[in-house]
């Protein structure tokens, strides 16, 4: 391909010199208004620099948010191209591109950030740590993450953006049918995103295992702790397979090796093995913090300890162990045989078991409770029923016969959404609300919330139910139009006009946003819920040192029964604290990343070598660099504990 | 008095949207691989709505019951761990389901993936469909005739299909007469199929595949065995034969009508089965250890 054809030039559509307008113009009121106002020493010191497990997890918050928006857009085209028969507002090549996109945008640079945005800010409190085990390397995660989104999100503009689903089966994604450098940079940016996941994998749970307040033995972990523990040691295990599956795809595209080509002995169906063996863990990655936010909102709102804390540990373990053994549920229809598929059928409807404890579990939190409709528990009472019709549809899907007969209908784009949007989004805008409080010192209003709640959750069935009769009327997924005759019609147009629901809904928590950031009181406690768990026995919001002492635990809801027993959490003295330094190296090294990739997609090879050594000389620098981080006197603790306790 | 209305509103919701999906593809079947399916799917139904309302009813009344408008303000839950015999009974109720379904699905995964057992007597008809961008061709090689985009099946007679393809995974699909199976570049997989009833159904591709894929679509049409072989006959005498080059033709990528050739490609460029294919897959496996398998076939002569 000569060199300006790889970059598309000149561009198809005249959208995306509009969209490159409008990047520029942002990028250009960014820069004017940090220098107008003075605020790039401020940005460096307090963000690009930060280690702090806090700030850390703020900055992967409002990534998610954005690419929430970015994923929301392309859902929103996709619906409205669907919406009749015919439709000529995308074509197929535009279509193509819209959903995947989607996929890899919501899957991994809005879910995965949203639950390590939560997870950095709170497991460290609520196990009663100063920060994470290695700092540093947190705040690595967080650039490589951000880096590689930016090179994902950058191919809409330079290049163009991969066409061949988020999954990316080969051989359809390899040079022969996807000739544009789109998968090209699915495969670099989701690799250097992966890097990051898998090194927080290692930090969150050395964090948890080495760092945990005296006497928090693990079955006095709260909840969320725990999902976070068993989600990062799926992380762990699962992630090497993408890096492999990843790199081996790489080296198909960009230097003619036949992994998964059609000919030369390559194994097409070797990349969706690979992907699923990553893919289906991925899910859990995702659905157990979910279920961890949940048990601790609903516990909170109903007022009482959560119910069958250890059949609730007991279940998210097995659900881990066997989101392993349930790959090949993906692709029942490749042909391997009765024998094979039977087995994954039962392994796969053997997962419901261990889920549905939970969501029984769930229901008996609330018995003999009290039970408050906050905004938050409104998403966890919602959660429960839309996630059982997703469960339910699920056990329907894993029963390899019929499966024959909704795999890659829109049956099955109905059922994962049943699972993930309840599961992820639900949880996550549920924890978001939960914890905001905590994050910034003030709450988001609750009438505004509870409205975003019934948009959300009203225009999510309208949009996602009739998918499931479309599938079963032979609408296959991906599907960029269809004709009259078909019939889809009338069913597409409701999935429409749900999205137009979901849009608003989304669009008021985000007034939600602004709105209470103007006008809500800072005037709260550091407890405004009546909460449970460690992380409310801390000024809101939170000092750098999180606690002036070490708090000592002797139960699960350490702070509700210091609140109701009396029981002393910090007895300790106020002695000097041990911090890591702010640093920037970790910024730096993510942005040489970035060109890295950025080089890697257009095979250009200097650059490529170039910054590969600047990669390697940020690692040595590292090695080499002595750095014992600094201390916070006793006074200045006391200060600050005084200027907090007055402010709360 | 409350909750009879409740159930009352239910049943007559649920009601016209079972009714509703008799007319919905994959439940009106015309084969007994498609009957099996759908029967597996309302079986299906009928065990998950028991969870389901379970759910919904447990959580409506605790959400009534224990809201806390209607609790006294100086009402302290109770610290409950849990229980032993309520546990049991929600996992053990979800491990019976689970169980029956299992059975189930293997009993009926074996059935869908053999030759109908009633037409186990019949020789069946081989057909060879494989797709390129974004195309279907059938081949009968014992009928030594050739179809583009549509294809014409005898009722009562079990149907073998060989699928592969010219280029990326498509996944052959006639809802009304079975579920689908993948079409890959590099091994030919079998589908097994039949119809009960005369006439025109709708076949796909299922399987993402491009630019095209969308109308990516076949029409089937099925009917007696005389009037089928008569078709044939007609085929042979009327249609051009397919040569090699016309053949590479109608691989390029694009759409065509429908087109008919007597001969097949399989003479020229055969199926990768056999000692052509890198790795076999499924054809009449039922009863193998796929695993074992899988990996003795892997390696290439």
């Amino acid at each position: 391909m000569s060199y300006f054809d790889r970059f598309a030039i000149p561009h198809p559509s005249p959208a995306i010199y509009a969209s490159m307008v409008a990047i520029g113009l942002t990028v250009l009121a960014i820069i004017v208004g940090l220098t107008y106002f003075k605020k790039w020493g401020y940005l460096w010191r307090e963000w690009l620099t930060t280690v702090d497990h806090k700030r850390i997890g703020i900055m992967y918050l409002i990534s998610a948010l954005l690419m929430l928006f970015r994923g929301g857009v392309d859902a929103l085209m996709m619906r409205a191209q669907t919406a009749v028969p015919e439709n000529a507002l995308l074509d197929a090549q535009h279509y193509n591109e819209v959903f995947t996109t989607h996929g890899v945008v919501m899957i991994i640079f809005m879910a995965m950030p949203f639950i390590y945005a939560l997870m950095n800010f709170v497991v460290p409190l609520q196990i009663g740590a100063r920060d994470v085990a290695f700092p540093r390397l947190n705040a690595l995660s967080f650039w490589l993450f951000f880096m590689g989104a930016m090179l994902f999100n950058i191919s809409f503009v330079i290049g163009g953006s991969p066409d061949s689903g988020w999954t990316s089966y080969f051989p359809l994604a390899g040079n022969d049918f996807s000739q544009s450098v789109g998968t090209n940079y699915y495969m670099l940016s989701i690799q250097i995103a992966g890097i990051g996941t898998l090194i927080s994998g290692i930090n969150f749970i050395t964090t948890i295992l080495k760092m945990r307040a005296p006497g928090m033995t693990l079955m006095k972990m709260p909840m969320f702790t725990w999902t976070a523990f068993i989600t990062n040691v799926i992380v762990v295990f699962a992630f090497p397979v993408l890096t492999v599956a990843l790199l081996l795809g790489t080296m198909d595209r960009l230097f003619g090796a036949n992994f998964f080509t059609s000919t030369n002995g390559g194994m097409d169906m070797l990349w969706a093995n690979l992907f699923w063996v990553w893919g289906h863990p991925e899910v859990y990655i995702l659905i157990l913090p979910a279920f961890g936010i949940y048990s601790e909102v609903i516990s909170t709102f109903a007022r009482r300890n959560l119910y069958g804390y250890k059949s609730m540990v007991a279940s998210i373990v097995i659900i881990s162990f066997f989101s392993f053994l349930v790959w090949t549920h993906h692709f029942f229809t490749m042909g391997q045989g009765p024998l094979t598929n039977s087995i994954f059928s039962i392994t796969t409807m053997a997962i419901a078991i261990p889920t549905g404890i939970k969501i029984f579990n769930w229901i008996f939190t609330m018995w003999k409770g009290k039970i408050e409709f906050t905004v938050p528990m409104l998403y966890a009472v919602g959660f429960i029923p839309i996630f059982t019709v997703g469960g339910v549809t699920g056990v329907m899907l894993g029963m390899a016969s019929a499966d024959y007969q909704y795999h890659n209908t829109m049956f099955l784009v109905a059922h994962f959404h049943y699972t993930i949007i309840p599961g992820v989004v639900f949880a996550m805008i549920a924890g978001l609300t939960y914890w905001w409080p905590k994050m910034f010192g003030f709450m988001l209003n609750e009438r505004i919330g509870k409205w975003a709640f019934w948009f959300i959750a009203i225009s999510f069935n309208v949009t996602f139910f009739p998918m499931f009769f479309a599938g079963l009327d032979g609408q296959a997924r991906r599907m960029y139009t269809y004709s009259e005759a078909s019939g889809f019609g009338p069913l597409n147009l409701i999935s429409f006009i749900g999205a137009l629901g979901l849009a608003a809904g989304f669009a008021l928590l985000v007034y939600n946003i602004y709105y209470s950031t103007r006008y809500a009181s800072r005037n709260i406690s550091s407890d405004p819920w009546n909460a449970r768990t460690l992380e409310w026995a801390t000024h809101s919001p939170v000092p750098a040192y999180n606690f002036a002492t070490v708090p000592e635990v002797h139960s699960i809801e350490a702070f509700w029964d210091q609140k109701k027993k009396g029981q002393e959490l910090f007895k300790g003295k106020i002695e000097k604290i041990h911090m890591p330094n702010h640093t920037g190296a970790p910024f730096i090294m993510s942005c040489i990343f970035f060109v890295w990739g950025f080089s890697f997609v257009f095979s250009m090879w200097i650059p490529a070598i170039i910054t590969t050594i600047g990669i390697f000389a940020c690692m040595a620098y590292r090695s080499f660099e002595k750095d014992d981080g600094y201390y916070i006197s006793v006074e200045e603790v006391e200060n600050t504990e005084k200027k907090l306790r007055g402010a709360s | 008095m409350k909750i009879k209305w409740a159930f009352l509103c239910l049943a007559l919701t649920i009601l016209p949207v079972l009714t509703g999906c008799e007319s919905l593809m994959v439940l009106d079947p015309k084969g007994p691989q498609a009957e099996t399916q759908a029967n597996v799917i309302w079986i299906s139904i009928a065990t998950m709505a028991i969870i389901v309302v379970a759910v919904f009813v447990l959580l409506v009344i605790m959400l009534v019951k224990y809201r806390a408008s209607k609790q006294a303000d100086d009402y302290e839950p109770p610290h409950i761990e849990g229980n032993p015999i309520v546990e049991a009974i929600f996992i053990g109720i979800p491990v019976i389901i689970i169980v029956f379904l299992s059975v189930v699905t293997v009993k009926t995964t074996y059935q869908v993936e053999a030759t109908p057992e009633h037409l186990s007597k019949e020789e069946p008809l081989v057909v060879y469909a494989s797709s390129s961008n974004w195309k279907w061709h059938f081949s009968y090689p014992e009928e030594g005739i050739e179809t583009v985009n549509y294809l014409y099946i005898p009722t009562d007679r079990p149907l073998e299909f060989k699928l592969y393809s010219y280029g990326p995974i498509t996944s052959f699909w006639i809802p009304q007469l079975g579920g689908q199976k993948y079409a890959m570049a590099d091994m030919v997989t079998t589908l097994h199929l039949a119809a009960d009833d005369p006439g025109e159904y709708m076949g796909r591709n299922a399987n993402f595949s491009g630019k095209g894929f969308a109308e990516n679509t076949f029409q089937v049409k099925a009917m007696p065995e005389s009037e089928f072989d008569e078709w044939v006959d007609d085929v042979k005498k009327t249609a051009e034969p397919l040569t090699e080059e016309k053949f590479d033709e109608l691989l390029e990528p694009g759409h065509l009508g429908q087109l008919t050739f007597s001969g097949t490609h399989l003479e020229f460029r055969p199926a990768p089965e056999g000692e052509y294919s890198s790795h076999q897959h499924g054809a009449d496996r039922a009863h193998e250890t796929s695993h074992g398998d899988h990996t003795e076939h892997s390696h290439h002569k």
